[in-house]
């Protein structure tokens, strides 16, 4: 019986998300933004990896392990 | 039971929302919408006339690639039969005319802000172009714009003009 309702109430759920407007294609413009990109500056993404790779030292930061140092 | 049920109906609804696009072969929806000129741009206006209905905005790269070769292709087919109908989407006009300063159109735009006529043609993605025949109906749907797309969509030009006996 509570199987039986779980499933019935994620149906509901799930039913519900499909009332929710779609982003159509011709709706893109604020999501085409640059500052809606994951890196919208390359030069501060490089600055940031850099800090990020020569802080996590030995453990290496967004590639292979390194000395730890902190002087790369 | 419930479950499947349930799965048939999702998919039921996935596939009906994918049958509303617009199709080939079907009526173009009519359209009237403020233009750059003077009068509105009206597609009832361009009966027995081959008609490519571009939908672009001002933040699609492809679509500022497009406009070189729209306006040559108005240029070459314009007297033969060819009307060129830029569709902008976006939603301030501010956005379309400083697209339109950096990037000349040398066809017709309209200005479709609210949004109503790309939810009847329904684009898949930006640029979508229709061309439509003298018939009025919809002959080709072409999503994107890459350097390739150029000669085939001419080809498709010419076949809808001879078949409207203007070639």
């Amino acid at each position: 019986m509570l199987k039986r309702w779980t499933i019935v109430m994620a149906a509901v759920l799930v039913c519900g998300c499909s009332s929710m407007p779609n982003v159509q294609p011709w709706e893109k413009g604020n999501l085409a933004k640059p500052e809606m990109a994951f890196d919208p500056d390359a030069l501060e993404t490089r600055f940031a990896d850099h800090t990020y790779f020569s802080k996590e030292g030995a453990s290496g930061g967004a590639g292979v392990g390194g000395g730890g140092c902190g002087c790369n | 039971m419930h479950f499947k049920n349930f799965v048939a109906a999702a998919c039921a609804a996935l596939v009906a929302s994918a049958v509303a696009a617009q199709d080939v072969g079907k009526p173009a929806p009519a359209f009237d919408l403020p233009a750059a000129g003077a009068s509105n741009a009206r597609l009832a206006d361009l009966k027995g006339r081959v008609v490519y209905v571009d939908f672009w905005a001002s933040w699609c790269a492809p679509c500022k690639q497009s406009f070189p070769w729209m306006n040559e292709m108005q240029a070459k087919y314009g007297s033969k039969g060819l009307t060129i109908v830029g569709v902008n989407v976006d939603k301030k006009r501010e956005d379309a005319d400083k697209f339109l300063a950096g990037t000349p159109a040398k066809f017709t735009v309209a200005f479709d802000s609210s949004g109503k006529v790309a939810e009847a043609y329904q684009p898949k993605g930006m640029p979508t172009s229709y061309l439509i025949g003298a018939d009025g109906l919809v002959r080709l749907v072409h999503v994107g714009f890459r350097d390739k797309d150029r000669e085939e969509l001419e080809r498709e030009f010419a076949a809808a003009l001879s078949a409207a006996g203007r070639k």
